[in-house]
């Protein structure tokens, strides 16, 4: 089973957000780009995958911030192969259509027999990146994967549901599939490792073609939410918190 | 159906999901700002009586089969994708959930037009569309033109009410014939797998102490659950806090778990991202307690403070108890 | 990069830690077992440890999760007849090999995590490492940008930058060296985790890691010492940095502060009339042999009205507060395992011995010891306090 896995870094939701005055878009000159979480998922799921039935596992991700850092890592938790996509302008921020795009033409020479990727990430604004590229390759496309079984030579991929149902979709043929959550958490790999990989593994660059996204979308403004319906902060030590709280319970009737 | 707005109706086991009636407002909105047609497309096996529940819309247009009954995503797009070729609506609106995003992207790519998600909210100014989507957890929005001549968008609850998207009356009901080669979709539904039973349902308490990352360790759940005592309630969670598994996932409330409106939501450690808020669409009092006061909770909370909360509830369940 | 054998471990063991081959000489006395503050809870107390390896029972020992339990106190490496390096050389290095091997408590996992991605284990945006000064009632001046040759590189680490009662502690030192007329500068936003406990929790090369960042800020500043009120802070800048590079010397505050109690004692105006007791940090005392035990007393024995009682346990037989080799982050895990708390122990310990006060000098024991004290139901019979706050108090009013 080969399965190719893509990565994505996104704005660190830990940092303050800056709009910038110029652009009246997102500050991205002190912004720090983590990889994205449901990614690291997706990684841990194809790593699961390849525990239990074999095969290989690729990692791909667009060259912007710590990206080596991340395929590293990826590297020591026992990925194959890892490569990032090269290109001039990615620092500005890419459309997950333009990403959609850029996968497609990087992966025309990758054989697989499975994609994985996040079902969503904190910036996304145009779609997710995974649907949009499984119909770029004329690939089905299930998202908010939790399990994925390779049955029959199909895959059964259980799909999560509002209000903590769920659903197995069986899949035939090669897929897109979009992970909200591995089986288990995202394993630590310790530092010593992704130090010995970065003295010892290498990252495959490919550089970006022509591919453009058609599609696109502008964002003509992005603000922060005004605290115009702000909460009523309640100040003081904790135990003057408690006492005003306990008093406000007892006032709208929650307490007696 | 060009020019035209769409919503596409989202179904789960025989009913129509709160998040349509959101589509339906929406979709009302911008028809009528533009002037022209809303109609709704729904898709599903024996769904007329379903049809009849989506008068906001001018006509319901039903596609049924008994391999369309739960959700497929590859034959539930074949169908979408009939519909609307070769001249797509003006907007197509989807549901910013499981089933819609599914369904969205890959609509707007066979249609070949640009795809909005996590729209929260629409305006039309002289036949312009704008859009409002939240992003990067909350903490930014972002606007822009819905793109013409047409676009896909997602939209996520809480923008619009649901009210106001359903109405005494029976839309016109149109019945499209099922595309060819339904049966070859390359997905195929196999079976439900229900939640956990025998916890307690959190949909139906009063009063709900809900704790996230800021709980920082499953040890410290004993003072969340002190705390519920107290008030009478039950401990429930955001994301992370059942990934850890220091919850069960009946617990979790967003928009992968739980849809709550308690009397009381004491949100002790959570940062207020959308995908928890979609879970707690309403709350008679939200109390929050994050040490960053510049989370996201804090716009949705009626009160709120900045304290340790692992310092205020051993406190105030001594209070309450006095 | 595995070890598969007991026999690839030991010799892991021995070749890695000084003295390692010491650990060939174990008589299997136990009274590292014995002297284990949790070692009842664990499959392989040291002891057990060293006979398991002996019996090429590594399987069985990877199969454990108990090693977690462990706080890296010293207590055993203190008392082993044989001088075997036991926290550094034997248990560290076996935490090392479950994370090698993938194995790791969830809360930890957040933490070494977080140290990794953001320099600290609570996971804090760095640009606010410093946010704490602006609460200051006295300037603290961060060093970034500035040319001047300052005396004090005073380094503040995790818990006095972003834990809101550790803050207090930060508050207290900062009067305390303008007091003193001491020229000091810290490090703000390039400032990361010192990397002990981390280390000591098995992720070695995650000190060296966050070294190599905290190395690269100080070599930008002109200083004549580093000075730091945390002691797992001083052990690492003390016994790990040297071989990275750093040259300054380092002192814990109680050092610096004993140093000039001449001037101090004169400032000491408002009497504490209290009992208390103070509680030996691992960290300054058996670790490493830093056996640092009279200075913290002589600062308390200067303020007017203190009287000092000991608990039973001091000195170098003073029970760990929990909070070390990971410790911190393990609340969850060490409860589930051992049904008690070190903390808990230490509060009944300073009651007993007549405490009102219960003074530390480590940044993970306010937090802790004042939980301990709520959760053993002695609030308002203890108070938890540093040395800092202490000489604060009776220096201000």
């Amino acid at each position: 089973m080969d399965i190719v896995v893509l990565m994505k870094l996104v704005p660190d939701l830990v940092e303050d957000l800056e709009i910038d005055a110029d652009s009246g878009l997102l500050d991205r000159s002190f912004l720090r780009l983590v990889p994205n979480e449901l990614d690291e998922h997706a990684l841990e799921a194809a790593l699961l995958l390849k525990e239990r039935h074999g095969g290989t596992v690729t990692a791909l991700a667009l060259d912007v911030g710590d990206v080596d850092e991340a395929l590293f890592t990826a590297v020591a938790k026992g990925t194959d192969r890892v490569a990032k996509i090269t290109g001039a302008g990615f620092d500005q921020g890419v459309g997950n259509q333009r990403l959609a795009a850029l996968f497609q033409e990087a992966l025309a020479d990758v054989p697989f027999d499975l994609i994985l990727t996040g079902t969503q990430a904190v910036d996304d604004l145009d779609g997710f990146v995974g649907a949009l590229l499984a119909e770029r390759l004329g690939l089905p496309y299930v998202g908010y994967v939790t399990r994925i079984v390779p049955e029959n030579g199909k895959y059964v991929a259980r799909k999560e549901y509002p209000g903590g149902l769920n659903a197995d979709i069986e899949v035939t043929g090669r897929v897109v599939l979009g992970i909200q959550a591995a089986e288990r958490p995202p394993r630590y790999v310790v530092t010593s490792k992704i130090m010995e990989a970065m003295k010892t593994a290498s990252i495959e660059e490919i550089e970006a073609g022509d591919a453009a996204a058609d599609a696109e979308i502008r964002v003509t403004a992005m603000s922060l939410p005004e605290s115009g319906t702000h909460a009523e902060m309640i100040a003081g030590s904790a135990v003057e918190i408690a006492e005003k709280l306990t008093k406000l319970l007892r006032e709208r009737g929650v307490v007696t | 159906m060009c020019g035209e707005v769409c919503v596409v109706v989202e179904t789960l086991r025989g009913e129509v999901t709160d998040i349509t009636y959101t589509l339906l407002a929406a979709g009302r909105q911008l028809a009528d700002g533009l002037k022209t047609r809303l109609t709704a497309v729904l898709i599903g096996h024996e769904v007329q009586a379903l049809a009849r529940t989506l008068g906001k819309a001018e006509r319901v247009v039903c596609v049924e089969d008994a391999s369309l009954a739960d959700f497929n995503p590859d034959a539930y797009l074949r169908v979408i994708t009939t519909i609307f070729e070769p001249h797509p609506p003006r907007v197509v609106l989807f549901g910013h959930t499981a089933l819609g995003t599914d369904l969205a992207c890959g609509a707007g790519r066979r249609l070949n037009i640009p795809v909005v998600t996590s729209c929260r909210t629409f305006s039309v100014e002289h036949a312009e569309l704008r859009y409002s989507a939240l992003t990067c957890g909350g903490k930014i929005i972002a606007t822009g033109r819905l793109p013409a001549p047409s676009c896909v968008a997602t939209v996520m609850s809480g923008g619009y009410r649901t009210e106001d998207g359903k109405v005494e009356k029976t839309p016109a009901i149109e019945t499209r014939p099922v595309p060819a080669r339904l049966d070859a979709a390359r997905t195929r539904f196999k079976q439900y797998i229900e939640p956990p039973a025998g916890d307690v349902d959190i949909a139906k308490q009063p009063i709900l102490i809900s704790v996230g990352r800021g709980i920082q360790s499953k040890d410290n759940l004993a003072l969340a659950e002190e705390l519920a005592q107290a008030l009478g309630g039950v401990v429930c969670a955001s994301r992370p806090v059942i990934d850890q598994e220091w919850l069960p996932v009946t617990r979790l409330v967003g928009k992968s778990g739980k849809q709550v409106k308690p009397k009381l939501y004491l949100a002790i450690g959570i940062s207020g991202a959308p995908e928890h808020l979609e879970g707690v669409p309403e709350a008679e009092t939200m109390i929050a307690i994050n040490t960053d006061e510049k989370a996201p909770i804090f716009d949705v909370a009626h009160y709120g403070a900045t304290c340790n909360a692992l310092e205020l509830m051993p406190l105030l369940a001594q209070k309450l108890g006095q | 990069m595995a070890v598969a054998t007991s026999y690839e471990f030991l010799d892991k063991v021995i070749h890695a830690t000084p003295d390692g081959e010491k650990i060939r000489k174990c008589l299997q006395c136990g009274t590292c077992s014995g002297i284990c503050p949790y070692g009842f809870a664990m499959d392989y107390p040291p002891r057990s440890l060293i006979a398991a390896l002996r019996a090429d029972d590594w399987l069985g020992l990877l199969e454990s999760d108990t090693i977690w339990l462990c706080v890296s106190c010293f207590a055993c490496a203190n008392v082993c007849p044989a001088k075997i390096p036991l926290t550094r050389g034997l248990l560290a290095t076996l935490k090392t090999e479950m994370l090698v091997g993938g194995s790791i408590p969830q809360e930890l996992q957040v933490a070494l995590g977080n140290s990794r991605r953001y320099g600290n284990a609570l996971g804090e945006a760095p640009s606010r490492r410093a946010e704490w000064v602006k609460g200051s009632p006295v300037p603290v001046p961060v060093l970034t940008g500035r040319k001047e040759q300052t005396d004090v590189l005073w380094f503040v680490g995790d818990y006095g930058s972003y834990h809101p009662r550790v803050q207090l502690v930060s508050q207290a030192m900062a009067r305390i060296l303008h007091a003193l007329e001491v020229k000091f500068g810290i490090l703000g936003a390039e400032e990361v985790s010192d990397g002990d406990a981390q280390a000591s929790a098995g992720e070695g090369g995650l000190l060296a890691l966050l070294a190599r960042k905290n190395l690269r800020a100080m070599g930008k500043y002109s200083f004549k010492e580093i000075v730091t009120a945390d002691p797992h802070a001083f052990n690492a800048l003390k016994h790990e940095y040297p071989r990275l590079g750093l040259r300054h010397p380092v002192k814990h505050y109680v050092q610096f502060l004993v140093e000039r109690l001449g001037r101090l004692k004169a400032l000491l105006k408002t009497p504490l009339p209290m009992r208390v007791t103070f509680h030996d940090p691992c960290c300054l005392g058996r670790v490493n042999d830093n056996n640092i035990y009279e200075e913290p007393r002589e600062l308390l024995r200067a303020i007017p009205g203190v009287k000092l009682v000991e608990m039973s346990h001091n000195r170098t037989l003073a029970i760990c507060c929990g909070g070390g080799g990971g410790g911190m982050w393990l609340d969850g895990f060490s409860w589930e395992k051992a049904g008690t708390r070190t903390t808990d122990w230490r509060v009944k310990e300073a009651i007993v011995a007549g405490a009102q006060v219960l003074a530390v000098a480590c940044p993970y024991e306010t937090p802790r010891f004042e939980d301990a004290v709520k959760s053993t139901g002695n609030e308002g019979k203890l108070v938890v306090k540093d040395i800092v706050e202490l000489l604060a108090e009776s220096m201000f009013g």
